[in-house]
């Protein structure tokens, strides 16, 4: 075919068509983003918890952005039970110490990683937690041994601000 | 379409000239020729348009009185129940309509199945068809979520977390569907937003299906093409109308059996009890017309594979047009395909069965092996019958195997046949 020339015709149809892109583009996003989480959704992101009513082998709910949070006062046995885990056996290999900032406390999101559902505390084959819609089984540190759930259950940001309060998120 | 129609008032000829509206609604409905053999499975285009249109009016009303905030939708939909005058029967007309519609959508389906209405030249109408399928499963999911009680809480939470299953946007999706970190209010407006458009695109889908439909022409029992202005044909009027009409009201008389006897008995009871984000109901289940997909998602002990496996039951059907290698239609001529047919409506069957049951030990042994199936018969079965069966020979017209049968008859009993079989 030889050479082609670019002819001004050419320059004409690619920068029309490119500028219309990019419009259409800029007209589409906020069409999108407004289903994103609004300013008044992410406000409420941090909760206060009071430690002290929770004795050993005791565990709390409570409702942070929507979700369960359970915070666990954990016994000697499940922290053992929790350390002593070859790190090779689990899916989603995490240790328990980078799980916890004190091993008797463990804060984690209630929400089983497969579909959302709420697991049930001290049940299942490692004796943690065990998620009821398809059978996942969490051990003492909320870690994936067995069923459907890719990961982990998620553990928020938290501090301590002091021996008895936790700030999450 | 066919432009010889004569409107008879003046009124109606000055208005056909200017929009041809009466001509098209003639071309379509009236003369249109339709094969004459065929049977009642064909009468469920027409009770499903009934459906939409219920759907369509009683969730039209609901609207009225449904309010769509998580503090308060649960409590409008019990003022629907209690208050509003004939709330209930509006809302458990809607309620039974969903499933109604799903159970006429499954025979629909199976009977294309059956007779083989996907096939060549019909692949774009089942295609349609198979895309109304999706949008109504989206929109009675996104229905069941609206009265905000246990089910549909957490029947939002475990679907919408599905999209968390795609690798690296996951979460960012799920959460721009949330409008936030979990399942609340803002999830609940859009999906009422949604849910209320849905049904209007699903009936433009519906006008491409009938338009697609009416190109070829119906397929029939046989399986054969029709001769065009044959005896094979008989005018959509009278005789269509009648039969549909008469179908449909045996079809209302069971919907109205659902709606005044039994209104719950397809629900489930913890969806009268109000979301509770802190409490996962023991045994969550979906509706009833979605158990097989669900049995299909929890078979896979891994989250992406699941997700994958199910959305790939539905998505394989539009492929049937070219999985299906034989070049006859109907499975009366296919006497291998007619039971790996009923094999695969049993599969689906059983599927729909364990999808309802706790998902360990023995149930979810058989629910693997049910879903290897479901998908061997698309990809192995149904392209390998093509090529091995022997199928039995085909009429040469559909008229044939209606008089043989009558004239069979005529020797047996040495006498003519009563009744005006006469076709001209
Ligand atoms: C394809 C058609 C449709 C299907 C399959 C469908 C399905 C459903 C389902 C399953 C429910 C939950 C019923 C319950 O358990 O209470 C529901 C609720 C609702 N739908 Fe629809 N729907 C359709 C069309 C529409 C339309 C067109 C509208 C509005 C114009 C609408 C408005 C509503 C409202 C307000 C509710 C909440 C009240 C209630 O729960 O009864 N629907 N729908
Ligand atoms: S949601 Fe927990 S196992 Fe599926």
């Amino acid at each position: 075919m030889g050479e082609k020339k670019v002819t001004r015709r050419n320059f004409l149809y690619i920068t029309t068509g490119a500028f219309s892109a990019a419009g259409a583009g800029a007209v589409a996003w906020p069409f999108i983003t407004q289903m994103n989480p609004d300013a008044s959704v992410k406000a409420l992101a941090s909760t206060e918890v009071d430690l002290r009513p929770i004795v050993p082998g005791q565990s709390i709910t409570i409702l942070w952005r929507g979700k369960p949070v359970f915070i666990r006062r954990r016994t000697k046995e499940e922290i053992t039970e929790a350390q002593k885990v070859a790190i090779t056996d689990l899916p989603d290999p995490e240790d328990d110490t980078e799980r916890v900032q004190n091993p008797e406390w463990l804060v984690m999101v209630g929400v089983c990683t497969h579909l959302g559902c709420i697991p049930l505390g001290q049940k299942g084959d490692y004796n943690g937690w065990y998620c009821p819609c398809h059978g996942s089984h969490y051990d003492t540190s909320g870690r994936i041994r067995k069923g459907p759930a890719p990961t982990n259950l998620e553990i928020p940001e938290y501090v301590f601000l002091n021996d008895n309060t936790i700030k999450i998120g | 379409m066919s432009s010889d129609y004569k409107p008879s008032s003046a009124v109606g000829k000055w208005f056909n000239d200017r929009l041809p509206l009466l001509d098209l609604i003639y071309g379509h409905m009236l003369p249109y020729p339709t094969p004459k053999n065929l049977n009642y499975w064909w009468t469920f285009g027409g009770i499903l348009t009934f459906c939409l249109l219920t759907q369509i009016v009683t969730g039209l009303v609901l609207a009225m009185h449904y309010v769509a905030d998580a503090d308060l939708a649960f409590q409008s939909v019990e003022h629907i129940m209690r208050d509003v005058n004939y709330g209930w029967l509006l809302r458990y007309i809607h309620a039974n309509g969903a499933s109604l519609f799903f159970m006429a959508v499954y025979i629909h389906m199976a009977r294309s199945l059956f007779y083989g209405s996907y096939k060549e030249p019909r692949e774009l109408i089942w295609i349609i068809g198979v895309f109304i399928f999706l949008l109504m499963i989206a929109t009675a999911f996104m229905g069941y979520v609206l009265p905000w009680g246990q089910m549909s809480f957490w029947g939002a939470t475990v679907i919408t977390n599905l999209f968390s299953a795609i690798p690296f946007f996951g979460d960012a999706i799920t959460t721009w569907l949330w409008g936030g970190y979990s399942v609340d209010s803002p999830l609940l407006t859009r999906f009422f937003t949604l849910h209320y458009l849905m049904p209007f695109l699903i009936f433009a889908l519906v006008v491409l299906h009938v338009w697609a439909l009416h190109v070829p022409g119906n397929n029939n029992p046989e399986g054969i093409d029709v001769v065009k202005g044959s005896q094979d044909t008989v005018p959509f009027h009278p005789h269509y109308v009648i039969k549909d009409a008469f179908a449909l009201m045996v079809f209302m008389i069971i919907f109205a059996g659902f709606v005044f006897f039994v209104p719950n008995i397809l629900g489930h009871s913890d969806n009268y009890i109000p979301a509770n984000p802190l409490q996962t109901p023991e045994h969550i289940v979906p509706e009833w017309y979605f158990l097989p997909f669900y049995a299909i998602l929890r078979s896979v002990p891994d989250k992406l594979g699941g997700v994958i496996l199910m959305v790939s039951a539905i998505a394989i059907l539009a492929f049937l047009p070219w999985l299906d290698t034989s070049k006859v239609r109907s499975a009366k001529y296919r006497p291998l395909y007619k039971q790996f047919y009923w094999l695969f409506i049993a599969d689906v069957i059983l599927l729909g069965y364990l999808g309802s049951q706790v998902s360990s030990g023995i149930y979810l042994i058989v629910g693997r092996i049910a879903t290897a199936y479901y998908f061997m018969h698309f990809i192995i079965v149904m392209p390998l019958l093509g090529f091995f069966e022997k199928t039995k020979p085909l009429p040469k017209s559909i008229s044939e195997p209606v008089l043989t049968k009558e004239e069979q008859k005529q020797k047996e009993n040495g006498s003519a046949v009563t009744g005006d079989f006469v076709y001209k």
